[in-house]
Order: structure tokens, then C-alpha cells, then sequence
């Protein structure tokens, strides 16, 4: 472990996963995949239905537990942080993982439907808030000076994914594709370095599409956040990402930048099949 | 007329205490969906920690009526939240992934527990407590008349405002907003930075010392209790939480209220022998014709 923490603090990247395995019962999700993220890039993770996408999110994100290997995220000072560990022991969990610096969107979008849309991005910032019981429910001055902070935040955040006149409503009644401006707005607000989203696209007509890729590199451009993406719409994926990474059957079979591997035959017969193959 | 207006104001009182009971019950089902069925014993505990303060600080010389309701009030607040904590954390916590059956057996062994525990520890005879407020306020003639204890008024006042201070902590802070959101998605909460144990831990805390408000002013009230006291007081504010719809706060208040008053005037009007089968067949009719209570939303099932 200690030659993997050498090898981290040599090159400048922000994630470095490390022979991640994932099993379900007998079938294996993901099988030793190794990838890295460099910071300030969009990096894509693409391959065919059931490769392992959403599986490798799912670790990063602390949603589920790998069963070997690490994932090493840089800390706000440079240090090599392995969240995998972050998740366990009595103060461990998931959680420890968004406060590193993780956030994420889901393919099915999964916002509190029944808040309205600001306190969605307000409940965001809770790792970030004066938490003070007492100074909540008098309403004290340090506890309003949080909230105005929180506040301004959100409606910051509103304002850049369109959705000011919607701030009183609830989030559960808003249309689908201002329910997935949203929930980046709300991973945006626990202040990440580094900001998964599983397919932002799924669902979304041409033209909200491309504002998604506004958005998308927006975040990377003015707001400096490492943006991690899985999509399956290619024009979107090979337009917008540095680099990308493809799995197919839980296995990195190819990663560089876009044009590289739109070309790698691996890829081309994982996507269309060989002809030998039969 | 004074039968009723008597029976009106014991029927709120009573529904005050099932209120804030029942808000126990509703909150631990809102954010795990399980029925913390020791709840009703952590109302018993309250009964017998105010019992202790009140002996401690007399011993101590402390004799002003409402010092010593403040001070037990928060005593007891205190260690019974500390308790709510400790049974989540022993008792229903590792079970979290079991099958919901599970966690509610481990509920009625802590009930079972609790209730062996201080049967052994204090005797099963009858405590008491002695009066610290007396008198009440009169209305009517010298034969027909209808009152207002000083106590009911107590319960009433304190219930209100421990009711309300809920609210403005559930609406309003950023605990409050935690709570909500790990309701709705525990999974989601803590991708966003919610520690979401810790907030269920603060939501039995926040049951548990809601139970012991109504434990200490019922204590004062009645002034004797028993170790089994918890069960039959328990299944009422239950059948409260569960009029009033069961996750949700203001059904539980309201469900308490209402429940309280239709017993008193059950008792009252009809017979007070049987004013425990009132309360029990109110509960198998809601269920049966109002499942998701008054103010419960139909449950959807999530896919």
C-alpha cells in the first residue's frame, strides 16, 4: 500500500481507483478495474449495458462496499484518501464519503420530492451548516447567519440551472428535465471536487441536451469541479469528455481521449460485436 | 352541560399526553418504518426518573413546586433520550437490514426488558409521588360546577409548547431538514453528507423525550404509577398515531387529542368500564376502514 500512496503523490491525479472487485452472489460486477481521473477533466465512463457503469459509481460514491481494492481520492490538502476505508468503523459510512468531496446524480432521478425545490438544495449543504439545536429553534443570530449563507448558495445555484421561479415548489412536481437540472444543482451544493453523474441525458430531448453539455462543461470551466460521467448518448460523450474510459463485462477494456477510442477495436466489438465472434 | 365540559377538559388533557406520546411512535415509523413497540416503556421510565428527582432534590432541600417540575422535567428528559439512543443502537440498528419482522420482536423484548427490569429493581407495588400543585379553577354554581386543575392546566401548557417547539425543530432546523430528508431517502441523505444513524439516533432521542414530558406531567397529575403502566398508555398514543395517519407529525398530535376526547366521552356518557375497548375497537375500525389515518398519505409501494 504504502508503493500505491508513492505512486499517487508522483502523478497529479485527483481519483485513482485501484483493482476495484465488485461481486454480487457468483456474478462478478467488476473485476480488478483500475482507472484514474486527472483533475479539472470531464472524464466519460462508457460500455455496453451491464458492463459495470454504474456498479464502479456506486463504489466511488460510497453507495456500496468494494470487496477489494481502493479508491483513492486527493484531499483538499494532497493527501491520498482511500474511501473505501472512509466507510467503515463506528464513524465511517457513506457520508464521509460526499464530505471528502464526492457527490453524485443518479440514472433514476432520486430527489426529496416531497421538499420543495430550495430545501432540496439546502439539506445539500447540512455537512456545511450551523447544526445548533437550540439556536434553530430560536432562530439566533449565528444560526441565521448559516441559513443566509445556505440560502444564498441555493439561489445561486438556482440561477445557474434556470430554475429560479421554481424555487417554492415542490421538487417531485417539477418537469423531468428541470428534476435533473436540479439534482446537479443539489450535488453542486455540497461543494464537491469531484461530481458523478449517471446518465444526465437519459430522457432528455436534443435541445435539453445541449444545454446538459453547457452545464456540463460549465461546471468544469467556471465552478473547477472534476466531472465524472456515465451517458450513454455518444455525440454527447465524445463532445464534451477529455477522456474516457470503456468497460465491458465488469473490465476496463480500453481508455484515452475520445478520438483514440472510438477507434480501438476492442471497443468498436464490444459496442457492434466481431464477425468472428460467432 | 357541566358532565360534558368536565369530560371536554379531561378529554384534552389526556389527549394532550396521548400526543405526545404518540409523536414517538410516528416519527421512529416516518424514518426506519418500524413500530417501536418499547416506546410506551420509556413513558413507564419517565414516571419513575421523575419519582427519583423529585426524592433527590427534596433530600437536597429544594422544596419550590416549580423548580422541582423544571428540574425533573429536564432530568428526566434527558436520560430517557440517552435510553432512546441506547435501545436504537443495541436493539434495533444492527437489525436495520433484517426483515421488518425482526426489529419489532427486538422492540417487545425491550418492552419485556424494561418492564422486568424495573419490576426487579423498584418492586411491583404501586409508586407514588406526592402532590406539587393544588387547587383548580371552578366554573358553575356550588352544586353543579366543572373544573380545571392547576395540573391539567400544567399538561396542557407544557404539552403545547413541547409540541411546538417540535414543530419549529423539525420545520425549521438544519436537524429538522436532515430528518425529512433521510425520511423521504435514507440512501440519498447520506450521499449528500447526512450522517443518516446519527439522525435516527436524534429522532429516538427526540421521540423518547417527547414520552418523557408526558411521563413527568401525568406522574405529577395521577401521583402513583406502576412498572406496567407503559403498555396500556402505549397502545392508546399507538392507536392515536395511527388515527392521525402514522408518519406524520401533526396526525399523531391531532390523533392524540382526538382519541383522548372520545374516551373521556365514552366514559362519560356511555361507561367508563369499558372505555379501554372503546379506544382498541376505535383502532380496528380505523384500520380497517381508514388505514392510512387522517392525515397519512395511502402507501405507495416504491419500485
Amino acid at each position: 500500500m504504502a508503493s500505491h500512496t508513492q505512486a499517487l503523490s508522483r502523478d497529479p491525479e485527483l481519483l485513482r481507483v485501484e483493482q476495484l472487485s465488485v461481486r454480487f452472489g457468483g456474478i462478478v460486477a467488476l473485476n480488478k478495474v483500475n482507472f484514474t481521473v486527472q483533475p479539472g477533466t470531464i472524464t466519460a465512463l462508457i460500455g455496453p449495458n451491464g458492463a459495470g457503469k454504474t456498479t464502479a459509481f456506486n463504489c466511488i460514491t460510497g453507495f456500496y462496499k468494494a470487496h477489494e481494492g481502493a479508491i483513492w481520492l486527493r484531499d483538499r490538502d494532497g493527501q491520498p484518501q482511500d474511501m473505501v476505508q472512509l466507510q467503515k468503523g463506528y464513524f465511517g459510512g457513506t457520508h464521509r464519503v460526499a464530505r471528502a468531496g464526492i457527490a453524485r446524480t443518479f440514472q433514476n432521478i432520486r430527489l426529496f420530492s416531497e421538499m420543495s425545490v430550495l430545501e432540496n438544495l439546502l439539506v445539500a449543504q447540512h455537512q456545511l451548516l450551523n447544526r445548533n439545536i437550540i439556536s434553530g429553534i430560536f432562530q439566533l443570530p449565528r444560526f441565521r447567519a448559516s441559513e443566509a449563507g445556505a440560502l444564498e448558495t441555493a439561489r445561486y445555484w438556482l440561477k445557474e440551472v434556470d430554475l429560479e421561479s421554481s424555487a417554492n415548489l415542490l421538487a417531485g412536481s417539477l418537469p423531468y428535465g428541470s428534476q435533473r437540472r436540479l439534482e446537479i444543482a443539489r450535488a453542486m451544493c455540497t461543494k464537491p471536487r469531484l461530481i458523478c453523474l449517471d446518465e444526465p441525458a437519459a430522457g432528455l430531448n436534443p435541445r435539453e441536451t445541449e444545454e446538459l453539455a453547457k452545464l456540463i462543461q460549465k461546471l468544469r470551466g467556471t465552478h473547477q469541479v472534476t466531472v465524472m460521467v456515465i451517458e450513454h448518448d455518444m455525440s454527447l460523450v465524445m463532445g464534451i469528455s477529455d477522456h474516457v474510459v470503456v468497460l465491458n463485462y465488469g473490465e476496463v477494456i480500453a481508455s484515452g481521449p475520445p478520438d483514440a477510442v472510438q477507434k480501438d477495436p476492442k471497443v468498436l466489438s464490444a459496442y457492434l460485436g466481431t464477425e468472428d465472434e460467432g | 352541560m357541566y358532565v360534558l365540559g368536565q369530560q371536554l377538559v379531561n378529554g384534552l388533557v389526556l389527549g394532550a399526553t396521548y400526543g405526545l406520546i404518540a409523536v414517538g411512535y410516528t416519527m421512529v415509523y416516518g424514518i426506519i418504518g418500524m413500530i417501536n413497540f418499547a416506546h410506551g416503556d420509556v413513558y413507564m421510565l419517565s414516571a419513575y426518573l421523575t419519582a427519583i428527582a423529585l426524592a433527590v432534590l427534596s433530600y437536597w432541600g429544594l422544596h419550590s413546586p416549580w423548580l422541582l417540575i423544571v428540574i425533573s422535567l429536564l432530568f428526566a428528559m434527558a436520560l430517557t433520550s440517552l435510553i432512546g439512543v441506547v435501545i436504537e443502537r443495541l436493539a434495533y440498528r444492527p437489525l436495520r437490514k433484517a426483515n421488518r419482522l425482526a426489529p419489532l420482536i427486538s422492540a417487545i423484548g425491550v418492552s419485556l426488558i424494561l418492564q422486568n427490569y424495573v419490576q426487579l429493581s423498584q418492586g411491583a407495588r404501586n409508586q407514588g409521588v406526592p402532590t406539587l400543585i393544588d387547587g383548580a379553577f371552578r366554573f358553575g354554581n356550588e352544586q353543579h360546577f366543572f373544573q380545571v386543575t392547576y395540573n391539567q392546566l400544567l399538561i396542557v401548557v407544557v404539552a403545547f409548547f413541547s409540541m411546538l417547539g417540535l414543530n419549529l425543530l423539525v420545520s425549521y432546523t438544519a436537524l429538522g431538514r436532515a430528518c425529512r430528508a433521510t425520511q423521504q431517502d435514507r440512501e440519498m441523505a447520506q450521499i449528500l453528507g447526512i450522517p443518516a444513524d446519527r439522525v435516527i439516533a436524534a429522532v429516538f432521542a427526540m421521540g423518547a423525550a417527547m414520552a418523557a414530558v408526558a411521563g413527568v406531567l401525568i406522574t405529577l397529575n395521577y401521583g402513583s404509577f406502576d412498572f406496567s403502566i407503559g403498555f396500556v398508555t402505549g397502545i392508546k398514543a399507538f392507536t392515536a398515531a395511527v388515527l392521525g395517519g402514522i408518519g406524520s407529525l401533526p396526525g399523531a398530535m391531532l390523533g392524540g387529542i382526538l382519541l383522548g376526547l372520545a374516551e373521556s366521552l365514552f366514559s362519560g356518557f356511555v361507561n367508563s368500564d369499558y372505555k379501554d375497548v372503546f379506544a382498541f375497537a376505535l383502532l380496528v375500525s380505523i384500520l380497517i376502514f381508514r388505514p392510512s389515518g387522517l392525515l397519512g398519505k395511502p402507501v405507495v409501494e416504491k419500485v
